[in-house]
């Protein structure tokens, strides 16, 4: 099973050295794989159609609760089926559909790797290791959307597929996160027996709610459903496979795999089946109102995503049996017409219907494939996707709570998705031929397999009911309710409201066709309204976003050293400050024992500190400088350390005698900043002062413990045999220090050599500049620059 | 044991022969590549040895602590001087190539060396003021490799970068200071010791904050980052990388270390404003990136946001949160580096680090794609990579705290930061080559002018990438290794038993 899982992410591996080896049927090959990976999970349907299940574990990072475990039931191995069987024929069929294109290693890659993410994602045991499938889906169909990367719109649409996706998915993360905690566990068939535990919990609200957003943005949920549509930027072949028959089931399959863990709660019911039946409706309103085949196909995706959350929500039996009918009718129906629009767009070289009619003579089989799967869409009988629909609206029309609205919303949608059939396997084919770009004919047989097989397996399936019932749909609707389910589907039901509401919606969808070109006039009015939608809502918080970042970024990171200055200081003030003031309840040094001379020396260092800021001449300030320091060498005198105080005056005289040399031929300061600029320095500079002060008064009055240096003292004749104790701790006790502080003096020396000698010149910089020449700075860290030249001339 | 001091003196020896050899750039060159590979060397012995057989302490000169100094590795000391050993030999290959030969003659090497030397001291040391020394020593060496080259905009950078550091060193000394007034011991397993038994508490929380804000400055948490963007897009990139993956987290480690084995007392407050920190630091990090179109100064401003997580683990202060503060600095060094390097590599290709003149990388390079997009996704948490299981960690100990502001701002951090790197990816590798780059500026690109040295850029940011899928694909051994070293900063005394012996206290 693990290599089952695996084996795509290797193969995938193995195509670039594969591909130049395998020439132009390499598709064919790769699909090998998937057909292998159908055979091997239908192995699993006499033990899964007798009620049981398969684990599998191994472990993977046993610490981080990360388990390579495999749960195979119904619910599991419909879509495992499903992934591989429908992969192999989009295998297939895109080695011709992308014959000749230079980037093919790079689809096949990125595809196979989807395929082993989406199968890992459906049979995954472990939350964490379905969460990293999941994530992997949506990396591989943010490449594969960009497969035309060098097209602005291909870019744009794969970005906002993923960010929408990839937001959904953080929420599903926290929410998986909370989940486990709740259950202490990570394994979810444990899970799935902790329902009642998970529903009582105070935290079950948020966390459902945080994994119906996963699920929401991932199945392109009303409001999420915009990027759904837009991700047909990418080559048919990927639309058919991850934007309908797989990927964004995904979240469908996540809401019926949590169903007997969160599902059936009040909340949950509400959420589903309402924001289901909304997403059911948009999703069948703009299929009909769009012209491009792959939009008005995408769209009838959004409409079935929709009408399986809300079969999820509602939750009945009939509900759960409905769920597994309709998934699996709608990808095999829907693969089919997305390969047959593939079939349309590489023929005639256009993806709009109004531009196509007339087809059936140039290509009749297409025309056939098409009208199988179209049928099977709109549910006509005997096909499979009329039994889907019916089940759907007995669902709907048994539903405990909102039944009629929900049954009015689901024959609306039915109604315009026979409509929209229409649109994909009449509009093109019949009526008047007209010219197209290209001059079709029937597409070479590797792509007719896919269409024809899901088409002919649609047909099958509503003929005899039975096997795909008793194979998979009963087990399917059991992982759903958590307990065993017997579905029995069956063509004929007897003359009840669905079956009248399925004629209803037949008719009434052939009426809508065939004034088609005035209602999409009627539509067209409403897309102002349409414009203010969700998706400008995505715009609008990406734009405000950037907005924001900008704002912040300008503020902060603004350019000049004395903002960054002010703003560290100011942190230092505040933070210590109030810990002071509230953490400390002693008090200052009040009592001080200060001698005269001591405050004499102490306002001559404030007045020399004070006048070095003031003055306008350099050489002033040099020299009130080399006064603080000869006044802290004072202090160290009369504090009794002369060996600091000799130091800390040959180190002022050299320090100023250099600063004049060097200062001496610069003109007088210029003052820059305004009074007020000066004012609220002055305060900043005040409170670390005044902070700084009030720390060493309040620290002076404490000793905890004795200090090492005793021991320095005690043993610098016996053990370190030196009678100087500064010098036994420079250079032993503390030697390392020394050593560090000799390599610091050697740093600050060649670091001031490169900086005297060495500048930069030649070529490098050359190209360096021509290239970043006049260019927009962002931060602003070139502010400052731009302020200083303003300044020079 | 010798293992915790070679790592320090190491790279001092080679700084310094390094320079006595500063006619001869070949032999600096051979000696940088040699010598950071024995550095890596080194450290892997002394993990080896702290794994097998616990704390490993080296007391300088034979002074029994707390009297002189002490070399310390305890798992976390140890795993950071891995992480610099790989760190320096990774960009020391890459050097080889991309160091412009002006830096070689005025320093680079004994520089590179001994920005090595005062990292590892700083990981290593025992010594509070030890490690200010240190820290001196990584101040002086990286303003000498800002400032070499001498440009305006490099020159503009170093003065903003090392005024707010030389604050930041004078706020730790000062509160060396006041630790030893109050303890009057500077060996930080004697300071816990003796602070442990202070009766005046709260000004044992003033003098952590004291530290909080120092460190805070130097592992360029909110709102104490201006230096790095100011300037870690001004170096050649092999600096930037070696910069990027490893000053700030020195920063970082000293706050774990002090904030684990000193100042416990009050974690109430003191990790509190850590959490804030982290919060904001995060969020403001990523958004100061969204506002970039500079391929460095994105990366750069990642930094700052992925400092956060990495406070956030040792804010939260369980030991979930420290095994994924560890795991997560361990994954970002990697990482960060890495995507320093790629960049370097597609500015060689390109000759710009500008988003607008970057175009053409997926048709011509898609391996160079490849080995971006593993660094890029790993940063913005996509599993499986490194990233996604240090930030799945970080986030799983908020939630249990349920702490929902910090694991809130985590995960649209998280969002946010796979923004700019789908970015970087749109305009530099899908984007077609821009039309506006002249002819001769893509013959690199294209293949019509090879460059033969391409490789040893390659090199590094293959291994580097390996390393973040392994650690993703098979991320027992790190969290194992993350799980011991948390267990040892949780528990203090195992540090202390082995500075001061046992029954000290």
């Amino acid at each position: 099973m693990l290599l089952a899982v695996l084996s795509g992410f290797i193969l995938a591996a193995l195509v670039p050295w594969l591909h130049p080896r395998l020439g132009v049927r390499a598709g064919w090959f790769y699909a090998l794989l998937p057909a292998a990976l159908t055979l091997y999970f239908a192995t699993f349907l006499p033990q899964i159609a007798a009620g049981e299940v398969a684990h599998f574990h191994y472990t993977w990072a046993p610490g981080l609760g990360l388990d390579l475990s495999f749960y195979v039931d119904g619910l599991a191995l419909l879509f495992a089926l499903l992934i591989s069987g429908i992969g192999t024929f989009i295998l297939i069929y895109a080695s011709d559909y992308l014959a000749g294109d230079e980037r093919q290693p790079r689809f096949y890659v990125h595809i196979l790797a989807f395929m082993a993410s989406m199968l890992g994602l459906v049979l995954s045991d472990n939350l964490i290791a379905l969460f990293i499938f999941w994530e992997l889906t949506s990396i591989t169909s943010y490449m594969l959307i960009g497969y035309d990367h060098e097209n602005e719109y291909a870019r744009k649409c794969a970005l906002q597929g993923l960010i929408v996706t990839f937001g959904g998915g953080l929420a599903l993360l926290a929410g998986f996160i909370m989940l486990a905690v709740v259950g202490d566990s990570y394994t979810i068939s444990e899970l799935l027996t902790q329902g009642d535990i998970i529903r009582e919990h105070e935290w079950y609200l948020p966390l459902m709610l945080l994994i119906l957003l996963g699920a929401f943005t991932k199945s392109a949920q009303w409001p999420f459903h915009f990027w759904l549509p837009n991700a047909m930027a990418a080559p048919t072949p990927v639309s058919a496979y991850l934007h309908s028959a797989t990927m964004v089931k995904a979240g469908v399959y996540l809401l019926a795999r949590m169903h007997p863990a969160i599902g059936a709660t009040e909340a949950w019911i509400l959420l589903c089946s309402l924001i289901g039946a909304v997403t059911m409706v948009t999703g069948a309103y703009f299929a009909v109102r769009s012209t491009q085949i792959k939009r008005v196909l995408a769209y009838t995706t959004v409409m079935a995503l929709g009408t399986l959350t809300m079969l999820a929500g509602i939750g009945t039996e009939k509900a759960m049996i409905a769920f597994g009918a309709f998934l699996l009718a709608h990808s095999l129906y829907k693969g089919a017409l997305f390969l047959v629009a593939g079939i349309l767009d590489h023929e005639t070289g256009t993806k709009d219907v109004l531009k196509m009619r007339g087809l059936v003579q140039a290509m009749p089989i297409t025309a056939l494939l098409a009208a199988l799967a179209a049928l099977s869409l709109a549910g006509v009988p005997p096909l499979f996707g009329f039994i889907g629909k019916e089940y759907m609206l007995e669902a709907a029309v048994g539903a405990p709570s909102f039944a009629l609205l929900l049954t009015v919303m689901a024959t609306v949608a039915a109604v315009l998705v026979v409509a929209a059939a229409a649109i994909v396997a009449v509009r093109p084919f019949y009526g008047e031929r007209i010219e197209t770009p290209k001059q079709p004919h029937d597409p070479p047989y590797g792509m007719l397999a896919g269409p024809a097989v899901l088409g002919v397996l649609g047909l099958l399936c509503g003929l005899a009911p039975g096997v795909p019932d008793a194979l998979l749909i009963s087990a399917t609707a059991s992982s759903l309710a958590g307990e065993p389910i017997s579905a029995n589907l069956a063509l004929w039901h007897g003359i009840n409201l669905p079956l009248l509401l399925s004629l209803f919606a037949l008719a009434a969808g052939a009426l809508l066709y065939h004034n088609w070109e005035r209602v999409r006039g009627w539509m067209g009015r409403a897309d102002a309204l349409y414009a203010r939608g969700p998706e400008a809502g995505y715009e609008r918080l990406m734009q405000g976003m950037m907005w924001c970042a900008d704002w912040q970024t300008r503020l902060l990171q603004n350019g000049y050293l004395r903002h960054y200055i002010t703003t560290t200081v100011l942190t230092f003030v505040v933070l210590v400050g109030y810990t002071l003031i509230t953490r400390f309840d002693g008090s200052l040094a009040a009592g001080l024992d200060v001698r005269f001379y001591e405050w004499i020396v102490a306002g001559v260092l404030v007045a020399a500190a004070i006048f070095a800021c003031r003055t306008a001449s350099r050489l002033a300030a040099v020299a009130a400088i080399g006064v603080v320091g000869f006044a802290i060498a004072l202090l160290f005198i009369l504090f009794s350390a002369p060996d600091l105080g000799t130091t800390q005056i040959l180190v002022e005289t050299l320090t100023v005698i250099l600063l004049v040399l060097v200062l001496f031929r610069l003109p007088g300061f210029v003052s820059f900043s305004t009074r007020n600029q000066r004012i609220r320095d002055g305060i900043v500079a005040a409170l670390l002062g005044v902070t700084v002060t009030a720390l060493v008064m309040t620290t002076i009055n404490y000793q905890f413990a004795d200090p090492i240096s005793a021991y320095h003292l005690e043993q610098s004749v016996p053990l370190a045999h030196g009678h100087n104790v500064v010098n036994v701790i420079l250079v032993d006790y503390r030697a390392l220090d020394t050593l560090g502080e000799i390599f610091v003096v050697a740093l600050a020396a060649i670091g001031v050599f490169a900086m005297l000698k060495y500048t930069l010149t030649g070529e490098s910089q050359d190209r360096h500049r021509r290239l970043t020449r006049a260019q927009e700075q962002t931060t602003g860290d070139s502010a400052e620059r731009a302020e200083g030249e303003r300044q020079e001339s | 044991m010798p293992q915790v001091a070679i790592p320090v003196l190491l790279p001092l020896l080679m700084g310094a022969i390094s320079l006595a050899l500063h006619r001869h750039v070949a032999a600096q060159r051979w000696l940088g590549v040699i010598g950071t590979g024995a550095l890596l060397a080194s450290t892997l012995w002394l993990l080896h040895t702290v794994w097998h057989e616990g704390v490993v302490v080296m007391h300088m000169g034979d002074w029994e602590a707390p009297f002189g100094i002490t070399l310390v590795a305890d798992l976390l000391g140890a795993i950071m001087a891995v992480l610099t050993g790989i760190m320096g030999f990774a960009t020391a290959v890459y050097s080889t190539a991309t160091t412009p030969r002006g830096h070689e003659h005025f320093g680079h090497w004994p520089l590179l060396h001994l920005l090595l030397a005062g990292v590892a001291g700083a990981f290593l040391t025992g010594d509070i003021f030890n490690l200010y020394v240190w820290f001196e020593v990584m101040l002086l060496a990286s303003f000498a490799l800002l400032i070499l080259g001498g440009e305006r905009a490099q020159m503009e950078g170093a003065i903003k970068y090392v005024t707010l550091n030389l604050f930041s060193s004078m706020l730790f000394l000062s509160a060396v200071g006041i630790t030893y007034g109050l303890v009057g011991t500077l060996n930080m397993a004697d300071i816990a010791v003796k602070l442990a038994d202070v009766d005046q508490p709260g000004l044992v929380t003033v003098l952590a904050v004291m530290y909080m804000v120092s460190f805070g400055i130097k592992a360029a948490a909110f709102p104490l980052f201006f230096w790095l963007p100011a300037s870690y897009h001004t170096p050649p990139v092999a600096v930037s990388a070696l910069f990027a993956g490893l000053l700030t987290k020195v920063g970082v480690y000293a706050l774990y270390r002090v904030f684990t084995l000193i100042f416990t007392h009050e974690v109430d407050f003191t990790h509190e404003i850590l959490l804030w920190g982290a919060g904001l630091t995060m969020l403001t990090g990523v958004l100061g990136a969204a506002a970039q179109f500079e391929v460095r100064r994105i990366l750069s401003f990642h930094i700052i946001s992925q400092i956060g997580y990495m406070i956030m683990g040792l804010a939260l202060f369980t030991p979930l949160a420290l095994v994924g503060g560890v795991f997560y600095i361990a994954h970002h060094i990697i990482v960060k580096t890495n995507l320093f390097l790629v960049a370097g590599a597609a500015y060689r290709l390109l000759g710009s680090y500008e988003l607008r003149d970057l175009g053409g990388l997926y048709k011509h390079r898609p391996f160079l794609g490849f080995l971006f997009l593993v660094p890029a996704l790993s940063l913005a948490g996509l599993p499986p990579l490194s990233g996604f299981l240090a930030k799945f960690l970080v986030i799983r100990a908020g939630v249990e705290e349920a702490s929902w502001g910090i694991v809130f701002i985590a995960l649209l951090t998280g969002l946010l930061t796979l923004y700019s790197m789908i970015k970087i990816w749109g305009e530099a590798f899908w984007h077609g080559t821009p039309e506006h780059v002249p002819e001769r500026d893509v013959a690199a690109l294209t293949g019509a002018s090879p460059d033969r040295d391409l490789w040893k850029l390659y090199l590094p940011i293959v291994g580097l990438a390996a390393l973040t899928l392994f650690i993703g694909l098979y991320a027992q051994p790190l969290y194992e290794l993350a799980e011991a070293s948390a267990k040892q900063l949780l528990d203090p005394q195992i540090y202390i038993d082995a500075v001061l012996g046992e029954g000290s206290s």
